[in-house]
């Protein structure tokens, strides 16, 4: 019992879970294979792992730290650009730099670095940006962050950062999703990695979360966002921790940006707007603040749901002679806000509450064994 | 060099008005809730998309402008009791959620209703003429904008300090549980406070429709931004505070717009540098350099938390 | 056995224009438990809030262990040794019995978050947990661990946070109203139970408390004040039989005071 303890015990739900997520990966890695690669399901696994990691960073400072952040569009810009400046192929810069005679950088990294980059960047600034916004009250917070998110979208538009921006044009040509792919002799593709990837480039750094969360620090963070005076009569110190939060937190908004500018194929300034934020929060929001599971969920249902599944509602149907009333372009997302009013006003723990996969199972084997139990 | 920088001053004041009736809105619902409404900037933008509806269907402009301050002021009322009130007894932060939640509604129902285009706004006669004032021609909107914010925060203010009402909500707002416990019908209070804030919105977008011409379902989001940042700018729960900020942030982000071409007639640049770029980031800049220096604003009060 | 720990010299705090304290000196010594009594409102918790780095003193000074300590951050503190616990009950309400106690450790952690984040660490958590457990079971919570702190009753929880607070290895313990809402046979084991504590781990005890048996019964010195300013002080008897104490406090309350 004590050594159970004194060691924290991987059980046998942490093990299940484990295993499920590994099969999901098999499961998609054969279904790559074998469905044809402009299926909506592989668009919607590669946004849905982009959007996944983004939320459980943006959970990690609102869930885990009680930090209201509104600035994740800003930290994904930065990624995003980050990694479209540095990886775009050398022979394609003069074309994508026109008007700026071919840009100021002239040389190449490999794509891993570029992304790790994008993320360090975004962490860089959420630190500088942290120094006077993170004493400030939730709510000022909040404003703060996302007027932040502001300003670097307009610096990243300035003309004078052209050169290295390319301004209020669109960054384009650099590597993306598609080019995970294995390409025998003839160009053609032998291996369909390019939704595998993805999914695993997400999967590891929400791993990495999920152990920072489990860690020390991770309880020091949920302490705080319990209750900030009794978290510092305790010894943690608040400035230090909530920066640690916010910056890795960007760090993987950064990441994810990376990872946005990979799906998209094009990044653009402008795209990065409050709205996306405000996505991204409500994504949250349904999964459950407070659980890595619920942001995951969540955010597959949410891209799943808008680029796929609720895609008739923006079309007339029509049933026999009969014309659906109201649908028509738009109606998607009055429908989609109506589902988020009624999550945010009656259902507000969400999916997930505050519950992780493993703490799903463990329901299940407890209930298996009560009726165990009973029946014998 | 005033010819260049006047023009730029007068629509500094004009737009500044015009963000003061919103930042009002903010003000006085964070004064009492406190909780940042991040919904006012949208129900401004459907003040302007129901002027543009109701003037299409034939309703004379007259009385247009009296049922569009009546409509805005009723969607304040209805927002604060479905989104809001269920939520009072909730952590801060699920109220945000939900102010968050409702300018997501509000800007896609909007989409769906104009099909994400661009909406004309009506011509109203008189305030659209053109004056030519100091050598600058402008719209008559632009002049009577500040008169017209000044007479509404007077009698505002005359409201607060002389009515029944207006003590309630000073109540309210300095003690939310007492003020319960003194028998002030808090509901009503609040009610009364977002029918205010809303119907000051709805004010500002006739003004502001007036002047830019077109509304869009994102329309309401910068200007509502802009307004709270006067709000936190003057010390939020102060009006004078907000409309003074209100002011200050208007001209300012105006100046820059047309900073270019005034540094280079003063000689100071060569050619254009794009500093326009920057007349919504400054806004901003102002805000983290305001909540760093001076968290409770220009004329906010200090407090202390309870331990 | 007369080795000073804590020393407040002619502290003062104003809230605006109100005096909250106002000119406060004390000394509390290694081993002693000492009392700080007087009337609601009297600044006692205010005092406590000073000492602990929540406010900065308007004037005045607080030494530990002969280190100046005045303006230092609350975190500052109890990393000096200083742990407390709260009036109105501030456990971490998400998280278990086990995590609360484990939490208030991580202040002696050795490891930076990258460490930690990659297990890096490992010894030291196991440590951590090893010791947490160790405690739990001295206090009596070992059964309740897996419980969420706020599902627990009442005195339970002022129980729960004693044991977050010597989680944190303290050698000065700063215990707010730690009887408020017991019952009298609670409140007697309290007395006990803070005493029993006091030894085990070599403290030093200072406490704010209401309840005049418990305080009579184990402190070895007692402080009053009202209005923020020190009435008296001395031993239990003493201070039973001082007249300004009797008639600022034990005379107008003596109906809630000796229960």
């Amino acid at each position: 019992m004590s050594n159970s303890l004194t060691k924290k015990k991987i059980d046998s739900a942490t093990i299940i879970s484990a295993v499920i997520v590994l099969c999901l990966y098999v499961a998609v890695f054969i279904a790559e294979q074998f469905i044809p690669a402009t299926s909506m399901l592989f668009t919607v696994l590669k946004k849905g792992a982009t959007y996944a990691l983004v939320a459980v960073s943006m959970n990690l400072c609102n869930g885990f730290t009680g930090i209201f952040s509104l600035g994740q569009a800003g930290f994904m810009l930065i990624g995003a650009y980050v990694y479209g400046i540095f990886t775009i192929p050398l022979a394609a810069r003069m074309d994508v730099y026109q008007y700026y005679n071919g840009g100021l950088v002239q040389f190449v990294l490999p794509w891993f670095i570029a992304m790790i980059l994008g993320g360090l960047a975004a962490a860089f600034f959420a630190f500088l940006i942290g120094l006077p916004v993170l004493r400030l009250k939730s709510d000022y917070l909040a404003i703060a962050t996302l007027g932040f998110a502001e300003i670097i979208r307009a610096l990243f538009q300035w003309d004078k950062l052209g050169p290295v921006t390319n301004g209020s044009n669109m960054l384009r040509l650099f590597p993306t999703f598609n080019d995970f792919n294995v390409r025998g002799a003839e160009g053609q593709v032998t291996v369909y990695l390019s939704t595998l990837v993805p999914l695993l480039i997400a999967g590891v750094c929400i791993g990495v979360i999920i152990l920072l969360i489990n860690s020390t620090f991770g309880r020091a963070l949920k302490a705080i966002r319990d209750d900030e005076i009794a978290a510092e009569a305790m010894g943690i110190r608040l400035a230090s921790h909530k920066r640690l939060a916010f910056c890795i937190s960007s760090f993987f908004a950064g990441v994810g940006g990376a990872m946005l500018a990979m799906y998209q194929t094009t990044v653009q300034a402008k795209s990065f707007t409050t709205a996306m934020t405000y996505e991204i929060l409500l994504i949250v929001v349904i999964g459950g603040i407070g659980s890595v599971t619920g942001s995951c969920i969540s955010s597959f249902l949410f891209v799943a749901a808008s680029e796929w599944w609720l895609r008739f509602l923006d079309q007339k149907q029509m049933i026999g002679n009969f014309e659906v009333p109201l649908l028509r372009n738009g109606f998607r997302l009055v429908v989609f806000s109506i589902i988020i009013m009624i999550v945010v006003l009656f259902f507000r723990q969400g999916i997930m509450g505050t519950k992780e996969l493993p703490d799903l199972i463990r329901n299940w084997q407890r209930k298996g064994k009560g009726k165990e139990a009973t029946s014998k | 060099m005033w010819n260049t920088v006047f023009p730029y001053i007068l629509s500094g004041i004009s737009v500044g008005g015009q963000y003061a009736l919103i930042a009002i809105g903010y003000t006085m619902v964070y004064g009492i809730l406190r909780l940042i409404n991040f919904a006012h900037g949208d129900v401004f933008m459907v003040a302007g998309i129901i002027m543009v509806y109701m003037a299409a269907s034939g309703v004379p402009l007259w009385l247009c402008i009296p049922l569009v301050l009546v409509l805005t002021a009723l969607i304040g009322f209805v927002i604060e009791r479905v989104a809001y009130k269920p939520l009072r007894t909730a952590p801060r932060m699920s109220a945000m959620i939900s102010a968050i939640g409702v300018s997501y509604t509000l800007q896609n129902l909007v989409l769906y209703i104009t099909g994400g285009l661009n909406q004309i706004y009506p011509t109203i006669p008189w305030i659209s003429d053109s004056v030519t004032i100091f050598g600058a021609t402008t719209k008559m909107v632009t002049i009577i904008t500040p008169f017209l914010t000044i007479i509404l925060v007077v009698a505002l203010v005359m409201l607060i300090n002389h009515t029944k009402i207006g003590m309630a909500m000073r109540a309210v707002s300095r003690d939310f549980e007492t003020s319960q416990l003194m028998g002030i019908k808090i509901n009503s209070v609040i009610s009364m406070t977002f029918v205010i804030g809303t119907f000051l919105a709805g004010v500002a977008s006739v003004l502001y429709f007036t002047n830019y011409t077109t509304v869009i379902q994102t329309s309401g989001a910068m200007p509502g931004l802009k307004a709270f940042v006067a709000a936190v700018f003057g010390g939020i729960g102060s009006i004078p505070g907000a409309v003074v900020g209100a002011f200050i942030i208007g001209i300012a982000e105006n100046i820059i717009k047309g900073l270019d071409i005034i540094l280079f007639k003063a000689g100071i640049l060569s050619g254009p540098v794009g500093l326009a770029t920057f007349s919504d980031a400054f806004t901003f800049a102002l805000l983290i350099i305001i909540l760093a220096v001076k968290p409770t604003g220009l004329f906010g009060e200090k407090t202390t938390d309870k331990v | 056995m007369s080795e000073n720990v804590l020393h407040i010299d002619h502290l003062t705090m104003r809230f605006g224009g109100v005096v909250a304290v106002n000119d406060l000196s004390m000394d509390i010594n290694k081993g002693e438990i000492v009392a700080l009594i007087g009337p609601n409102g009297a600044g006692k918790t205010t005092a406590f809030n000073m000492i602990t780095g929540v406010y900065t003193p308007t004037e005045g000074k607080v030494m530990l262990n002969g280190q100046d300590v005045t303006g230092k951050r609350p975190d500052e503190i109890t990393k000096l040794g200083v742990a407390r616990t709260f009036q109105n009950i501030r456990l971490f309400s998400s998280m278990t019995v086990f995590d609360n106690v484990l939490t208030a450790r991580h202040l002696r952690r050795t490891s930076n978050f990258l460490t930690a984040t990659f297990r890096l660490n490992a010894v030291e958590e196991r440590k951590m947990r090893a010791d947490t457990e160790a405690l739990l079971r001295e206090v009596d919570l070992f059964d309740l661990k897996d419980e969420m702190a706020i599902s627990l009753p009442y005195g339970k929880q002022r129980l729960l946070e004693i044991a977050r607070a010597l989680s944190t290895q303290p050698k000065l313990l700063l215990l707010d109203e730690p009887a408020a809402g017991m019952n009298p046979q609670e409140t007697e084991e309290l007395g006990a139970f803070i005493k029993q504590i006091k030894d085990k781990f070599n403290l030093t005890v200072f406490l704010i408390e209401h309840h005049m048996n418990l305080v009579m019964g184990i402190s070895d010195r007692i402080y009053v004040i009202d209005f923020g300013k020190q009435i008296a002080q001395g031993t239990p008897a003493e201070v039973q039989n001082n007249p300004a104490v009797i008639a600022a406090y034990l005379g107008v309350d003596e109906e809630e005071g000796v229960q």
